[in-house]
């Protein structure tokens, strides 16, 4: 058997299967950069509570807009608070939140999208009818509703974000889903009578996963610069809790004097988007899908 | 030589693996296309057919790179050319018809101006010598009315004027070579006939020179002077189309013709075992080696170069060829097949009508369904348990819908679906129960769409051993194993996905997932049309053999009427939904007495360039079927007036059990073949 050496490809782990993704998405350039930064982030956000040199909420009058020296590297803001402890804390929460949204994004927004696409007819019309009026509101003026109505705080905020950037994931997980019922496969398994459970999980969720977890880490980016507007705005996370999008709010207005006080948080914020994002495009290339979504930088 | 407009030089064209292995889709061709002369390149999917004829437009498809050597067309290298210039060459100089004429017209555009752009890009004529040529080209193409169709939007037209359209397109450059990549491939064997009938009447009319790249020997046969066999990237034999087709001197060749079921041969032709090797798989020896009848230890272990025959004009890669030149003619030698049905009725429709129309509110409320003009109507036909039987027609004649309403997936409108006699089988899925929906598989046309890509060979045959036997663990392995012995597949090839599979490999799991269910009747939607030729004849030999071993029901549909003739005891032909004639295979085909099964039959292509199709009936689609009279009315050549409009015609029975639907006479229908 010639075709044999071909063939060598096994059924494997989903273990195998994810570290043979990374592979291919760290043998590009992008991918690797992308993995990189996102990977730094991560593990900032694990060990920053440990290696922090001071204490992030601790003011001091005569440490104000301190110029960065070799104490407080990135200098100190307009409390007199070290800088740089607040910029390796201040991704905490917001990828904390954003991960968790868009992990409900993905649940709620992969299941419409699939139960849309699989029932087709007027139930689709209305449910996709519903979604595209949801989508038509600014987000941002949705989102101050909702958090002047129920508060700042993270078990309002997950759900809230969720639901909001869920929306996009629904269109994709509903185009895929549309792709594959026309198949002869899924007939198939209907003519032999499989109920639609079944369906659903064997024969539909397997060949949309990859279009939809994509799109999920997509959406990520998009929402983490959600987030940190709304931080920026003051309705995310509420001070002293350091956080980038507040830290660039709070230091905007002494740019012209004290620039290390706002050039870091917008490095970490940007640098993290712009990691998410290159690790979503290597991870679609990888899986080799076409991508509809544009990033947001 | 002056008389060569295309002349390929040692040409190889390849990609780079992931390994960064340099794979070769063409290796090292050379041919030269003279003037006036329609070369015909043969070869199955992933031979390079269609790689080589987009080289000889200068293009070479994205992943893919230039080896090695060239493709000149009027002593320049296309491959080495600026796109600029390649601009003006393409559409004028060389045009292309594609495969699927449909996708490549724009929808929103109508026909004329379509043809107007075209006109304006690659001609030099004004306004009004473009107007006059728009109506000119139509007419050439042989399109009704060409006023009227040049307002058309494409999705007005058939697939055969969609394709008429395209060769118009082609012809507004005047170009002096035209190459047509499976032009004809996908529509039906009616249109086929008509079409490669009107490229033999432009290469003769216009002298344009034509490369036709196809899978299907009977087409080629049609329209070549000149045959290039193509396999695995290497041209294996060229030569003269009627020698190439008549005495073949190479061993695939050879083979392919004795494995194409024929007309004229009941019974299931030889096949030929395994399949088209991978590109870069093929370390050394001949690429055919594995697969060849008349190899020795030589072909093992070197590769064969092409070889001219001067005195056969013919150029041949095979170290044993003179084996087969002593052979002289191709003697196809068949399996007929045995009628084992018993009297026992398996399956009764009885006045089953289909229809596609949406519901209205009030239907919906009373589940009902009204539809004066169903797309399937007044089917009746009883089969016997263990006979195979056909569904023949064109495509949008009601073949798939009867099956899937058979299989429940459709619901009828009227009539009866009985199983074994008393069953009611006339409920969809929902309705049914497990076991009825057990004794009814499918297998479809295209493996690659009724195959979850992301399931393993094991899973999928898994899945009806799971779902009516509850089968697990070391039986459900067993019983796998079993099945993918009977489709004479490997216990290795369990863990493998179907995109690691060829085709015919394809089909077998799906034919083994049929099995799975034990069924008593098996429904076969074209099951052998996407596969390549040279593995269809395997595909059908096991269909074959695993029905004489369960005694398993076939419903057979297939628009291949040779295919069919090999593989059925029984024959129904539909048109627009309706029965036109049902009957023993061999009378159906002997005398065709219907004048749609005459049309039909007529029209059926042979790798034979003795045999030219018949073309009798006007190849036009309709889109629905007539409200009244006969169905076949709208294209009939022998309609005897107006009773073929307003009655339906009966059902009149010959001598030998054939039932014919016509207003013609029996006596009549039948003295007119002879
Ligand atoms: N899902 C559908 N909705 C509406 N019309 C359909 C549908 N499927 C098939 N048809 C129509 O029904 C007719 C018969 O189609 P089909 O059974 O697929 O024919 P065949 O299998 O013989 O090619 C055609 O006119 C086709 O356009
Ligand atoms: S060279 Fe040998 S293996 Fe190849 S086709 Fe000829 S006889 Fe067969
Ligand atoms: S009934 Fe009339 S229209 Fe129909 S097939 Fe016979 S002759 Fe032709
Ligand atoms: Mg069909």
């Amino acid at each position: 058997m010639k075709l044999d050496n071909l063939y060598k490809e096994e059924k494997k782990s989903a273990f195998a299967k994810l570290s043979e993704i990374i592979i291919t998405m760290a043998s590009r350039p992008s991918g690797l950069i992308g993995l990189s930064i996102l990977l730094f982030h991560i593990i900032l956000a694990f060990i920053s509570p440990y290696v922090a040199p001071h204490d992030f909420k601790a003011i001091d009058p005569t440490l104000m807009l301190q110029a960065p020296s070799a104490e407080y590297w990135f200098g100190t803001d307009d409390l007199g608070r070290d800088v740089f402890t607040r910029t390796i804390l201040g991704g905490r929460t917001a990828l904390t939140i954003t991960f968790f949204g868009s992990l409900i994004a993905l649940l709620w927004g992969g299941l419409l999208g699939i139960f849309c696409g699989l029932v087709g007819g007027k139930i689709d019309d209305v449910v996709m009818r519903i979604v595209d009026a949801f989508l038509s509101i600014p987000w941002i003026l949705a989102m101050l509703l909702i958090v002047s109505l129920l508060g700042t705080s993270t078990e309002v905020l997950i759900p809230a974000l969720g639901f909001f950037y869920g929306k996009g994931i629904v269109r994709v997980a509903r185009a895929a889903t549309h792709d594959v019922i026309a198949k002869d496969f899924i007939v198939s398994a209907k003519a032999r009578g499989h109920s639609n459970f079944s369906i659903i999980w064997n024969e539909i969720i397997p060949n949309v996963r990859d279009a939809i977890l994509v799109e999920g880490a997509m959406r990520w980016s998009w929402m983490l610069l959600g987030f940190s507007s709304l931080s920026f705005l003051g309705f995310g996370v509420s001070p002293p809790t350091p956080d980038w999008g507040l830290m660039i709010s709070n230091a905007r207005g002494l740019m012209s004097f004290a620039y290390w006080a706002v050039i870091a948080p917008i490095v970490g914020l940007s640098s993290l988007i712009i990691g998410i994002n290159l690790t979503a495009d290597a991870f679609a290339k990888a899986l080799g899908i076409d991508r509809s979504t544009k990033a947001p930088v | 030589m002056t008389d060569i407009i295309q002349k390929v030089k040692n040409l190889s064209i390849g990609f780079r693996s992931k390994k960064g292995e340099e794979i070769l889709i063409l290796k090292n061709i050379s041919t030269n296309i003279k003037k006036g002369e329609t070369v015909g390149i043969v070869g199955e999917s992933g031979s390079g057919k269609s790689t080589l004829a987009l080289a000889m437009m200068g293009y070479v498809k994205h992943g893919l790179y230039t080896i090695g050597g060239e493709c000149q067309f009027n002593s320049s290298n296309l491959l080495k050319m600026k796109s600029k210039d390649l601009e003006k060459i393409r559409g004028r100089k060389i045009a292309m018809i594609p495969q699927n004429a449909g996708q490549a017209l724009t929808p929103n555009l109508k026909i004329g101006y379509q043809i107007d752009e075209a006109l304006q890009l690659h001609s030099d004529l004004n306004e009004k010598e473009r107007e006059k040529k728009i109506s000119e080209l139509l007419n050439k193409v042989r399109l009704p009315s060409p006023e009227t169709i040049a307002l058309r939007y494409p999705h007005e037209l058939s697939g055969g004027q969609q394709q008429r359209v395209a060769v118009a397109m082609a012809l507004a450059g005047t170009p002096d070579l035209l190459l047509l990549d499976e032009p004809t491939t996908g529509l039906d064997v009616t249109t086929q006939a008509h079409v490669l009938e009107l490229l033999n009447f432009i290469a003769k009319d216009t002298g344009t020179s034509m490369v036709y790249v196809s899978h299907d020997l009977g087409a080629i046969a049609q329209v070549s002077d000149r045959i290039i066999v193509m396999y695995s990237g290497e041209i294996v034999l060229e030569g003269p189309s009627r020698d190439i087709l008549k005495r073949p001197i190479h061993p695939y060749t050879h083979g392919l013709l004795k494995s194409i079921p024929k007309l004229s041969l009941a019974g299931l032709p030889e096949s030929m075992p395994g399949s088209q090797p991978q590109p870069g798989t093929i370390q050394s020896g001949c690429s055919f080696f594995d697969r060849c009848n008349f190899s020795d230890e030589n072909c093992k272990n070197n590769s064969p170069q092409l070889e001219f025959l001067k005195d056969i004009n013919t150029s041949v890669r095979c170290f044993n060829y003179e084996k087969l030149v002593k052979e002289n003619q191709v003697s196809q030698t068949v399996n007929k097949i045995k009628n084992k049905s018993q009297d026992k009725e398996i399956l009764n429709l009885s006045e089953v009508s289909i229809s596609y129309a949406k519901q209205k509110l009030l239907d919906q409320i009373f589940n009902r369904i009204s539809d004066d003009n169903p797309t399937v109507k007044d089917i009746n036909i009883n089969i016997k348990k263990g006979e195979t039987i056909a569904l023949v027609g064109e495509s949008g004649s009601g073949k798939s819908t009867i099956l899937k309403s058979i299989a429940g997936l459709l619901r009828t409108k009227d009539g009866l679906i009985r199983f074994d006699e008393n069953r009611n089988l006339s409920s969809d899925l929902k309705e049914r129960d497990p076991n009825d929906l057990r004794i009814i598989q499918l297998i479809f046309q295209n493996p690659d769409e009724s195959l979850n890509p992301n399931h393993t060979v094991e899973e999928i045959i898994a899945q009806p051993l799971k779902l009516y036997f509850g089968l697990k663990g070391e039986e459900l392995k067993k019983n796998i194993i079993d099945l993918l012995q009977k489709v004479r597949l490997g216990e290795f090839y369990t863990s493998r996905y179907p995109r690691q599979l060829s085709g015919g490999e394809k089909q077998r799991v799906a034919v083994a997932r049929a099995f799975a269910a034990k069924p008593d009747i098996i429904l076969c939607d074209e099951v052998t049309s996407a596969l390549d030729v040279s593995v269809q004849a395997a595909v059908l030999n096991l269909l074959q053999q695993l029905k004489e071993d369960f005694g398993t029901t076939y419903i057979f549909v297939s628009h291949d009427l040779a295919v069919v003739r090999a593989i059925s005891d029984r024959v129904a032909v539909l048109y627009q939904g309706r029965l036109c004639e049902v009957g023993p295979s061999n009378d159906v085909y002997k005398f065709p007495s219907h004048p749609y099964t005459e049309v039909l039959l007529g029209a059926v292509l042979e790798p034979d360039p003795d045999i030219k199709p018949k073309l009798v009936a006007e190849d036009i689609v309709e889109e629905r079927p007539p409200e009244k009279g006969c169905s076949f009315q709208g294209r009939c050549s022998r309609m005897v007036g107006d009773i073929c409009k307003k009655e339906i015609p009966p059902w009149q029975l010959t001598d030998s059990g054939n039932a014919i639907r016509c207003h013609i006479p029996i006596k009549e229908l039948q003295k007119e073949q002879f």
